[in-house]
């Protein structure tokens, strides 16, 4: 019984992190229909600034605070620079091109860093913390907070202001947006800073316990595509209820189901992409928009 | 004084020319309907106006040429477009809707929100769904009263009867009536020539991408071939 509450903890901590990068990629997908394949190299990148920022002696809550702000000017500046001159040409080779930027960052990562793994001090401590007889690691804990923090903030932003307004009618109707004076080209800019945000967030909360190396996020965004798909490609609280609940259901599959065990852990995912797409293609939260005929 | 002049306006979508030159003056505080038959640029003229479609020739506003005619700029400018299928964001609520309306002036006013639930009391019932669920009237009195919120100066309005029952439609333009006594000036094509004719100030009657008449309202009723094409009597 213990064993299976802390394997909840720990499936929820990976889980807040696959469904941070999912709702990245949900974010830029709801609105212009572009599956970001880079969503995980920008987060290693990002990853990497905040370490820089660290080992150069910055104590980490204002190296996180300052490799957001560059994750967020990064991602407008992208959108901005590389994927508006095609925004109006055909989805797929935005899509292509968006597989050339993850290789592009792939290889600055390793051109600048290395391809040697880093330890990553995070802010938690990896000790346990006892609950009522049940050991819980004060980093597992700890990001799950962030990761729900960073979601509930990401809420108040979309549900709450006034740019959040103008974030969900550009997604949903651009055409008319322009007419009410949106200026839907900033405001898929913006899209594209937040998503890289959250990257940041996911990316700097996975490499103490993965390791920093350019290919760190590569299977983390497998596991985040699994987790958007289960949720619903269209749905903000789907991508992140579909994370807890991948990285949930992948610690007790792995623990529980002998045969399946760490190494098919990539395979249980796909197979929850398959299942999800033969049984509800809409995922859990995602809706064919509702209008009368 | 002229609020909106177009002189020699032309436009194209890809191949096909759907502007020859159009040239209309319509006056601050005026109610102007555009008569044609399918196809004969009346909507096109419209989306000229607001910048929806590449164009050249001038686009005057009080008097002076707007260079930047983006969607986005002309909507800065006044400039209020409720385009044809109301063109509501239809997984959006009836409020955010609203409030979209108002996004020119920041943050929509409480007073502006009350004022447009005066007019449409079934807008405020219907204020927390979503905009797609609504009734094709209460769609089109959802684009009016955003449109409202928006303040315009100049508003534009394409077909705002289709689809509606005879009932709905004159309701609607009742309403456009109370906003251009109360100043805004409006432009409506309208299929109902009728309908039109009965609110509107002037009116400009389009042919294959052209102005092949123009004039007071009232004028027009009683045009011979105006009568005959489009009132059918």
């Amino acid at each position: 019984m213990t064993n299976f509450i802390q394997q909840i903890v720990s499936g929820l901590a990976s889980g807040g992190i696959y469904g941070l990068l999912a709702l990245a990629i949900v974010l830029i997908h709801r609105s212009t229909g572009v599956i970001n394949f880079a969503q995980g190299e920008m987060a290693t990148l990002s990853a990497f600034v905040c370490w820089t920022l660290v080992d150069h002696g910055w104590s980490f809550w204002p190296a996180f605070g300052a490799t957001l702000l560059l994750s967020f000017a990064g991602g407008v500046t992208l959108q901005a620079v590389v994927i508006r001159p095609i925004q109006n040409g055909p989805l797929l080779g935005i899509v292509i091109l968006t597989i050339g930027l993850l290789i592009a960052f792939n290889g600055l990562d390793t051109w600048i860093w290395g391809g040697a793994a880093k330890q990553f001090h995070g802010p938690f401590s990896t000790a346990p913390i006892r609950v009522g007889g049940v050991a819980f690691s004060k980093q597992d804990l700890g990001v799950i907070a962030v990761a729900l923090i960073a979601v509930a903030l990401m809420w108040l932003l979309f549900a709450k202001t006034r740019v959040g307004l103008g974030l969900r009618a550009a997604a949903v109707n651009p055409v008319e947006s322009r007419l009410v004076g949106i200026r839907v080209a900033a405001m898929l800019a913006l899209g594209w800073g937040l998503a890289a945000v959250l990257g940041a967030v996911a990316g700097v909360m996975a490499a103490p316990s993965l390791f920093l190396e350019p290919n760190m996020m590569q299977t983390v965004l497998l596991y985040a595509f699994a987790a958007a798909v289960l949720g619903g490609m269209d749905s903000p609280i789907g991508a992140v209820v579909g994370g807890l609940l991948l990285g949930v259901l992948l610690n007790l599959v792995g623990t529980y189901v002998h045969w399946i065990g760490g190494e098919l852990r990539l395979a249980t995912a796909l197979a929850v992409i398959l299942g999800v797409l033969l049984v509800r293609p809409s995922g859990l939260f995602g809706r064919t928009a509702l209008r009368r005929a | 004084m002229s609020l909106l002049e177009l002189r020699d306006v032309e436009a194209r979508y890809g191949e096909i020319r759907a502007l020859h030159g159009v040239s209309l003056t319509v006056d601050d505080g005026d109610f102007v309907a555009l008569l044609g038959a399918n196809g004969a640029g009346k909507t096109t003229t419209l989306r000229a106006i607001s910048g929806t479609v590449k164009t050249s020739g001038d686009v005057m506003l009080d008097g002076s040429k707007v260079f930047r005619r983006t969607p986005e700029a002309m909507a800065r400018k006044g400039v209020a477009h409720v385009p044809e299928g109301r063109g509501t964001f239809a997984t959006l609520s009836v409020l955010d809707n609203l409030r979209l309306g108002a996004w020119v002036h920041g943050n929509a006013s409480p007073r502006d929100l009350a004022h447009v639930f005066e007019f449409f009391p079934r807008l405020y019932e219907r204020r927390t769904q979503q905009a797609g669920l609504l009734s094709g009237g209460e769609q089109q009195m959802l684009a009016l009263g955003r449109a409202m919120m928006a303040k315009p100066r100049l508003l534009l309005l394409d077909e705002p009867s289709l689809g509606l029952a005879p009932l709905v439609a004159r309701e609607i333009f009742g309403v456009l009536g109370q906003m251009h006594e109360t100043g805004t000036t409006i432009v409506v094509v309208e299929q109902n020539a009728m309908l039109a004719l009965s609110h509107a100030k002037h009116a400009y009657v389009l042919e294959t991408g052209r102005v092949v008449l123009g004039g007071e309202a009232a004028d027009l009723r009683q045009n011979e071939s105006v009568r005959r094409s489009y009132l059918g009597y």
